[in-house]
């Protein structure tokens, strides 16, 4: 009875590590971290869905080898470490982009480059892979990419409808349409990300109430 | 290669196309450090002394990466510099004055993870500029940093004592500055391109 507990309440931690990423700690509505291509990339959906995608594959490749590497690296230069692989990891990124489609590497610009210093990655890496297992820091990364990249989308999607009347670049309102165009501009980033910030602060007030 | 003069380098960097409120570079620092203005000018200085440096150094690495011909060292190498440098400053703070460095704390090393300046090194690399030329874009830059982080801080200072809605408290109510500056920024587009 007690083994078959430990072993379901072990199985539900597991889960955790992935779903924390979603919802609670989310990296951008509740750690605000990463902030600059947050709001610099999401102009448009596609763009903010490319560049989601992009951070959680270095997220995940850098806290895998974080995590095998942790019980290697001194103390005193870690930081420094963890970041070598972090541009490691980017610099293959920015190649792989710019194979797959160069007017894609175009509209992020060195947005790609700036992965390094996201400072999500480097935080998930020192708090997180560097104390725990290569299969925790897996489910971690994973989760934490998808919730950077889910946020990251929220914010692209009002943006594009908004400034462009469009999804993914398929106009959705008819001739009429006024479109925003300071949803495009850079207030306009701010102003989004705000909004969601106060609907996701509602919601948990709202929450701990009852 | 380009026509720019070193003036419109300057008035392009720091306010048509501001590193915080258009390109949204150096983020982090601008909502963690902007709650009081005395930090955020000393923050202000810090950023633009490492900004001039690494990108006097980006600008020798990138020549020296060409000639012998592996451009895909170039991410590793900058933000190599880029922590160096701000050793560098942090151990040069420490000496001159612990008062300033105990008030900076925890945010001196974080300049290492600062975007504006690994931008700065980027984008000068890709806009072809030469030794000045990136000196002053260099300077540009900080100055523009420099400007913004004083104009919120002096802002939040303010707004301490105004009353809003408890769920606005915090990153929404500094986001929301943060839009209204950058519209009030987006005025100086005509003054270069």
């Amino acid at each position: 009875m007690s083994k078959d507990n430990s072993q379901s309440t072990q199985k539900a931690a597991t889960t955790d590590e992935f779903i924390k990423g979603l919802w609670r700690d989310n990296p951008v509505f509740v750690q605000v971290l990463g902030m600059c291509p947050v709001l610099a990339v999401s102009n448009t959906a596609e763009n903010a869905l490319a560049m989601g995608l992009a951070t959680a594959f270095v997220l995940l490749m850098s806290n895998i080898l974080v995590s095998i590497l942790r019980n290697f690296i001194p103390k005193q230069v870690r930081i420094a470490s963890y970041i070598l692989i972090i541009a490691t990891f980017v610099t293959v990124t920015d190649y792989v982009i710019q194979a797959i489609s160069v007017e894609l590497h175009k509209s992020l610009g060195a947005f790609i480059s700036l992965i390094v210093v996201n400072c999500l990655i480097l935080s998930r890496a020192e708090a997180f892979a560097s104390k725990n297992t290569v299969w925790k820091s897996i489910l971690d990364a994973l989760g934490m990419g998808v919730g950077f990249t889910l946020a990251l989308f929220c914010l692209g999607a009002v943006r594009e409808v908004l400034g462009n009347g469009s999804i993914f670049g398929l106009p959705i309102f008819s001739e009429g349409f006024q479109s925003w165009i300071v949803m495009i501009l850079p207030a306009g980033g701010f102003f989004t990300l705000a909004a969601w910030l106060l609907i996701i602060n509602a919601v948990q007030a709202k929450k701990a109430k009852t | 290669m380009n026509s720019e003069s070193l003036g419109t380098i300057f008035l392009n960097a720091s306010l048509v196309n501001n590193f915080v409120l258009a390109y949204f570079l150096g983020i982090c620092p601008f909502l963690g450090v902007s709650g009081k203005m005395e930090t955020a000018t000393k923050m202000g200085w810090a950023v633009m002394f490492v900004m001039l440096v690494s990108s006097v150094c980006a600008y020798g690495i990138h020549a020296f990466l060409v000639a012998i011909n592996a451009p895909y060292l170039q991410l590793i190498s900058y933000i190599v510099v880029i922590a160096s440098t701000v050793q560098l400053v942090e151990m040069f703070i420490k000496k001159l004055s612990p008062a300033l460095f105990r008030s900076l704390g925890i945010f001196l090393p974080l300049i290492t993870t600062n975007c504006a300046i690994l931008g700065v090194a980027l984008f000068q690399t890709n806009k072809g500029y030469g030794f000045l030329e990136s000196v002053v874009y260099a300077l540009g830059a900080g100055v523009g940093f420099t400007l913004a982080l004083i104009l919120i801080a002096g802002l939040r200072e303010q707004l301490n004592f105004a009353e809003v809605p408890n769920i606005s408290k915090g990153t929404a109510l500094t986001l929301f500055i943060a839009g209204i500056l950058s519209l009030c920024f987006m005025g100086f587009a005509g003054l270069g391109t």
